[in-house]
């Protein structure tokens, strides 16, 4: 195993982050302090409590997540396409490193750096409204898996991706609009009959719901099956690099 | 074999002859193939051996395979078929032990344009696994005139420093075998030189060196051997010493006392060209051809009562032996 090639790349990843810091802390603070200036401000006043939770807390995990997934997915699917966009991909491939130690690499640096970022806005949160984790364990272990699953997703995106606006498609017309109707705002239940059924096919609503469980012990669906989505939407991803890296599949040809 | 009778027995025993072969080459490509998901061919049975510490060009016109080969054996590209070695490594069955053997400056000037120069390199050298050495870095910094740049992000340097570099980071986990790929397109003449210098430093050391150009003069200046390639084939792999003189031409431009109307009919075997003043007679042949030597030629000219003035030779160059190969080629 070359750990030092992985320690090398993980550490330009992690660079990259703080050389561009505002754009990677301070950012996202900015914008979950609107979040919550205009959902648990305005909207939270109408809206007092959802399953005994006050709706300004209600809606922590959702934001955690909806942060957590399209960071995740923005900083891998970028870090191995801006390589391939300005042709540096050139050394990663030369160099005497496998595949998995690339993509341990990668997807290590963009989870970290999403890890560090669910955990900023869960610190500022706790500055609006107060907050309870009451299984902390599962509350990293669903923070750690959605990062990682979801960083692979984009180093996904950023190998299949030929430009800047591919890159940006998946993530804007799939992964956004999932997201904000996963339930980061709202209970399931609180959705007419029909819709509630459709939202169960939608991934993000087993991921916001697992998470917002381990802080307030309630769910939209059962705990098993937001665990077991998210295994499964790993194992796909697993799937789709490793076929990625045996075909070498925009990489190497 | 052999066998032996001993006082206890019939013992076989097995002779070994110490086998006094070549020095093995130290990147060996057989029957390599390449062809893109579009159909064009870019490499046809290409067969080539490195000899262990030889200058090598590859000449070749744009889009002869040139790339696609060393990008091949740095494991950049899959190849169609055939197998590459590289110090006897398989490049795909022992790809680290082959491609950590490997630097390679490409010929675009490809770097993230936000790191500075002294993480760039050492991201280089960890990436082909070398622990840290700070102290070895900043000598390739310091002979590559970077040392005063090694804070500097890439994005400011100028083209040559950041062509510079391009080598500090192949450079940066000690390879033994480098390939330079169109190394000094757009390079000013001090670059070009410091380059040189450079490659024959390595050499010293015993780096092993395959290099592209367009300057075919450069080539004719450093090479050891010289190979030429062409629509994906090889065509010829030849010291260069030996192709300039098996293949390159000489003329001699014999400049006449009196305008001559026509060649006199004694010299037609000579096939000799006359300049439209009549005052110029140009004799070209080449070291194969059977055509008569100069001695025989001034004799002739002797006894056709032809005076010269002045007798001047030329040797062809390799670029003009390069041109007259891709013509040849069908």
């Amino acid at each position: 195993m070359n750990l030092r090639a992985v320690w090398a790349i993980y550490r330009v990843e992690m660079a990259r982050a703080f050389r561009t810091v505002l754009q990677s802390i301070i950012s996202p603070v900015i914008s979950t302090s609107l979040y919550f200036v205009v959902f648990g401000s305005a909207i939270g006043s109408r809206i007092t409590e959802i399953d005994g939770i006050s709706y300004g807390a209600f809606i922590v995990p959702g934001l955690i997540m909806l942060s957590l997934l399209t960071q995740s997915i923005a900083n891998a699917s970028f870090a191995i396409y801006f390589p391939k966009f300005v042709g540096s991909i050139y050394e990663l491939l030369s160099a005497p490193i496998s595949y998995l130690e690339i993509v341990i690499a990668y997807v290590g640096g963009a989870a970290t750096k999403s890890i560090m970022l669910g955990l900023i806005i869960l610190a500022t949160a706790a500055l609006f409204v107060p907050l309870r984790i009451e299984h902390p364990f599962w509350m990293v272990a669903f923070l750690v898996l959605t990062a990682v699953t979801f960083s692979l997703f984009g180093f996904i995106i950023g190998i299949w991706a030929k430009s800047f606006e591919q890159l940006q498609l998946v993530p804007l017309l799939i992964v956004t609009p999932l997201t904000f109707l996963g339930g980061s705002f709202y209970s399931i239940h609180m959705l007419p009959g029909i819709w509630r059924t459709i939202t169960l096919f939608n991934p993000v609503v087993y991921l916001i719901s697992g998470f917002r469980w381990s802080f307030y012990g309630k769910a939209d669906v059962s705990v098993g099956v937001s665990l077991g989505m998210t295994l499964v939407f790993l194992a796909i991803c697993i799937a789709i690099v490793a076929w990625i890296f045996r075909t070498g599949y925009r990489l190497r040809n | 074999m052999q066998l032996h009778e001993t006082p206890f027995g019939l013992y076989q025993v097995t002779s070994f002859r110490q086998s006094f072969q070549p020095m093995p080459s130290i990147l060996s490509i057989s029957g390599v193939s390449k062809t893109y998901a579009t159909g064009f061919k870019a490499l046809k049975e290409v067969n080539l051996d490195i000899q262990r510490g030889e200058i090598f060009a590859l000449l070749g016109p744009n889009g002869a395979g040139k790339t696609t080969l060393i990008s091949i054996i740095c494991g950049i590209v899959n190849r169609s078929s055939g197998t590459v070695t590289v110090d006897g490594h398989d490049i795909n069955k022992d790809y680290r032990a082959a491609r950590s053997l490997i630097g390679l400056v490409p010929q675009e000037l490809t770097i993230d344009a936000f790191e500075s120069v002294w993480r760039t390199v050492n991201y280089s050298r960890g990436l082909f696994g070398k622990p840290a050495n700070p102290a070895f870095v900043e000598k390739v910094l310091r002979d590559l005139s970077l040392w005063d740049k090694k804070d500097a992000k890439a994005i400011t340097l100028s083209g040559g420093m950041k062509r510079r570099l391009m080598i500090a980071k192949a450079l940066s986990h000690e390879p033994r075998v480098l390939f330079l790929d169109e190394p000094t397109a757009g390079v000013d003449v001090e670059l070009r030189q410091d380059m040189w210098a450079m490659v024959r430093r390595l050499r010293e050391d015993g780096v092993t060196i395959i290099l592209t150009t367009h300057y075919i003069e450069e080539a004719e200046e450093m090479a050891d051997r010289v190979g030429v390639i062409n629509r994906g084939e090889i065509i010829l792999v030849e010291g260069k010493a030996e192709l300039m003189r098996k293949l390159g031409r000489k003329q001699i431009r014999i400049e006449l006392r009196e305008p001559l109307s026509s060649v006199p009919d004694g010299l037609s075997r000579y096939a000799l060209e006359l300049s439209g003043d009549g005052t110029e007679l140009t004799y070209t042949y080449d070291n194969q051809s059977d055509r008569p030597g100069v001695a025989s030629l001034i004799r002739d000219l002797e006894a056709s009562g032809i005076q010269f003035r002045d007798l001047d030779t030329k040797n062809s160059s390799l670029e003009e032996i390069f041109v007259n190969l891709l013509r040849q080629e069908p």
